[in-house]
C-alpha cells in the first residue's frame, strides 16, 4: 500500500504577523518556514503506520504545491522519514488549484490512502483534503482523529460533536486529520537528516487551473479594549461588570 | 437565484447554531435580493423545521432517507449539489464546523464553486463577491474575492447574532434515492459523551492551565463552570500532563472556540493557546502573573494566585444567584 501525505510550507506560528505591498500579502523578511503543524502529525502517522510491517504500507510519499523556495520544509519531511517528495512546480494560488494539482497527480500514481491536515496554519481553510477526494471521485473522511489497519481494512475515528464514531472506508481514501492523529510530531534525526538529502524529490509541472478565489488584502483584528484589572479581593466587581458591561451573564 | 443554507439537526433537533445560519443566509439574501431555501437531512418533524422560518427561511426541505442517517460525505455532497441546482442557489451557506468541513470542500468541487471559510461578518462587496476571513490562526483577516458563479460560504459558529425575520415558509418532505456506490463510509460504532455541555455550542467557557499546579486543584473550577452554565476547558499541557480529558484542549490544534465569554485561570497566553480563543467576545484572565501575555487578550482580569481567587469567586456567583 502507498499512503500519499500532503504538505503545505507555512510560518512558524510564533511569527508576528506583519503585511507587505499595500496589504496584499504578509511581509515574510525574517519568517521560519515550517511544515504545517497538522501536515506534521499527519506525517508522524503515516510513518507509525508503515513502522508496524503488518500493515503492509510500502511507502510513505510527500507531495508539495509550491515554488523551489519550499524545498528545505521538504527535505524536512524527507528527514523524519518520508521516503519521497513530490514538488508541483507552481505558486500555491487557492485551494482550488493546489487540490486540482495533487489531485492531477495522484490519478497517474495510485495512492492508497490521502492523508491531509484539515487545515494550515496560514489560510485555516479546511478545504484541500475534501476537495482532492471530489476530484478523484473516492470518499473521505473529515475530523479524523485515529487511523489504524485491522486484518488490513482501514478503521479510523472521526470527532463529532458529541464524542467519537469508528468508521470504516475503503482504499483508496482520503483521510482529513486533525489533533490527535498522532501524539507528537516526529522529529528528524541526524541519520534522517543525513539520508534525506539523497532522496527523490520529483518535479513536475504544474496542469493550467484557474483559481477561483483571491485574496486582495489583509488587515489586522479589530483592536481589543485594554483590559480592566480587578482587584483580587473583590471579584464581586468581576461580576459586577460581567453582567451589567459586558453583559454576558 | 436563491441562497441555500444548510441546517445540520442532531437527532432531529436545530441548535443555535443553525439559526444563525438562517439568520446569516437571510442577511446574504437580503443583500442579492433574492430567497432562502434551508435543507435539512435526517428524522426532523414539521414542527421543528418551520422554526428555521422565523429566522427568514422562505423554503425549507427536508432529505429524510434512513441511507443518510450518518454523515457520508460523498452521500451528503450528492445529496446537497442536487437540491443546489434545482433551486439554482447562487450562494450556499454551511457552517464551519465539522460536518461543513467534510461537506463544503466537495460540494466545492461537484458546482465549481469557490469557498471563503470561516467567514464571520456578511459579504463586503457583492461585485466583485468579497469576504472577510480568518487567517493566520486569527492574527490576520483577509479580504477575499470569490469570482465564481455559485459561491460557498462556511460561517464561523458564534460570529453572527440571531435575528428573527419571520418568514411565510413552506415545507417540502423529500426521500430522493441515495446511489448505493456513494455510501462507502459505514460507522461502526458512536461513543456520545453524555450530559456535559458541549464546549463548542458553550455561551461561557471556563478554562484552566498550568497555573492550576495540579489536577487536585480543578474542583472549584468545575464548581464555578457549572454555576455560571458554562462548559470546562484547559490548556494544551494540562491535557497532555492527563490533567483534563483531551477534548478540552482549546488551542491551535485542539479546539477553536468562539464563546459569549472564556474566563482563563492560571494560562498564561501562549500564542498557540490565544490561537484557540481570539474569537471569543470577552476573555477573563485570572494569572499571578501581572506581565502574562493573555492580559493583553483579556477585557478584564485579576493579577491573583488562582487558588486563593476562585473560591472567592464561586462565593460570589452564589451570592449573585441568591
Amino acid at each position: 500500500m502507498k499512503i500519499l501525505v500532503c504538505i503545505s510550507n507555512v510560518p512558524d506560528t510564533t511569527t508576528k504577523i506583519k503585511f507587505a505591498e499595500g496589504n496584499a500579502s504578509i511581509d515574510t523578511t525574517g519568517i521560519q518556514w515550517v511544515i504545517n503543524p497538522w501536515d506534521e502529525l499527519s506525517l508522524t502517522r503515516a510513518l507509525e503506520l508503515k513502522d508496524d510491517t503488518t500493515n503492509g504500507i510500502n511507502s510513505v510519499t510527500v507531495i508539495h504545491v509550491g515554488p523551489a523556495a519550499s524545498e528545505p520544509t521538504i527535505r524536512k519531511a524527507l528527514a523524519i522519514g518520508a521516503d519521497d517528495a513530490i514538488r508541483v512546480n507552481a505558486v500555491s494560488s487557492d485551494a482550488w488549484f493546489v487540490a486540482a494539482q495533487i489531485a492531477e497527480v495522484a490519478k497517474k500514481e495510485h495512492f492508497d490512502v490521502i492523508m491531509c491536515g484539515i487545515e494550515s496554519s496560514d489560510y485555516n481553510g479546511s478545504i484541500v483534503g475534501g476537495m482532492i477526494s471530489e476530484f478523484l471521485g473516492i470518499p473521505s473522511v473529515s475530523a479524523v482523529s485515529a487511523i489504524k489497519f485491522e486484518n488490513g481494512q482501514p478503521v479510523l475515528i472521526r470527532e463529532i460533536d458529541e464524542g467519537k464514531e469508528v468508521v470504516s472506508v475503503p482504499a483508496p481514501f482520503v483521510a482529513i486529520v486533525q489533533k490527535g492523529i498522532a501524539k507528537e510530531p516526529r522529529i528528524a534525526a541526524m541519520r534522517g537528516i543525513m539520508m534525506a538529502r539523497s532522496k527523490p524529490v520529483k518535479l513536475i509541472e504544474p496542469v493550467a487551473v484557474d483559481p477561483l478565489t483571491q485574496i486582495m488584502e489583509f488587515e489586522k483584528p479589530a483592536p481589543r479594549a485594554a483590559c480592566k484589572f480587578i482587584d483580587a479581593d473583590n471579584p464581586a466587581q468581576l461580576l459586577d461588570l460581567l453582567q451589567n458591561e459586558a453583559k454576558v451573564i | 437565484m436563491s441562497v441555500l443554507v444548510y441546517t445540520e439537526n442532531w437527532d432531529g433537533k436545530f441548535k443555535k447554531l443553525s439559526f444563525e445560519l438562517v439568520s446569516y443566509a437571510t442577511g446574504v439574501a437580503k443583500m442579492l435580493n433574492t430567497t432562502v431555501t434551508a435543507v435539512s437531512i435526517g428524522k426532523v418533524d414539521d414542527d421543528e423545521l418551520i422554526k428555521l422560518g422565523s429566522y427568514g427561511a422562505n423554503k425549507i426541505i427536508n432529505i429524510n432517507n434512513e441511507k443518510l442517517a450518518t454523515l457520508d460525505s460523498q452521500a451528503y455532497t450528492s445529496v446537497i449539489s442536487e437540491i443546489s441546482r434545482k433551486e439554482n442557489a447562487s450562494v450556499i451557506i454551511i457552517s464551519n464546523n465539522n460536518t461543513g468541513k467534510a461537506i463544503a470542500p466537495r460540494l466545492s468541487v461537484r458546482l465549481k464553486a469557490g469557498v471563503g471559510s470561516g467567514v464571520s461578518r456578511l459579504p463586503l462587496n457583492l461585485n466583485p463577491f468579497t469576504v472577510y476571513k480568518r487567517t493566520y490562526s486569527g492574527n490576520a483577516f483577509a479580504h477575499l474575492v470569490i469570482k465564481s458563479d455559485v459561491k460557498i460560504l462556511t460561517l464561523a459558529q458564534n460570529s453572527f447574532d440571531l435575528i428573527e425575520t419571520p418568514a411565510n415558509a413552506t415545507i417540502e418532505n423529500l426521500n430522493p434515492p441515495v446511489d448505493g456506490s456513494l455510501l462507502k463510509t459505514v460507522v461502526k460504532d458512536v461513543q456520545k459523551q453524555s450530559g456535559k455541555i458541549l464546549l463548542t455550542d458553550a455561551d461561557i467557557v471556563v478554562s484552566g492551565g498550568r497555573g492550576m499546579k495540579s489536577s487536585d486543584n480543578w474542583p472549584p473550577l468545575v464548581e464555578l463552570a457549572a454555576l455560571l452554565g458554562a462548559a470546562t476547558a484547559c490548556s494544551r499541557p494540562v491535557s497532555d500532563e492527563g490533567w483534563r480529558p483531551h477534548e478540552e484542549h482549546t488551542g491551535q490544534t485542539g479546539k477553536i472556540i468562539a464563546p459569549n465569554l472564556y474566563i482563563a485561570i492560571g494560562i498564561s497566553g501562549a500564542t498557540q493557546h490565544l490561537a484557540g480563543i481570539s474569537s471569543s467576545k470577552y476573555i477573563v484572565a485570572i494569572n499571578s502573573d501581572k506581565d502574562a501575555p493573555i492580559f493583553e487578550a483579556a477585557q478584564y482580569g485579576i493579577v491573583g494566585d488562582a487558588m486563593k481567587v476562585l473560591p472567592k469567586l464561586v462565593e460570589a456567583v452564589k451570592e449573585l444567584k441568591k
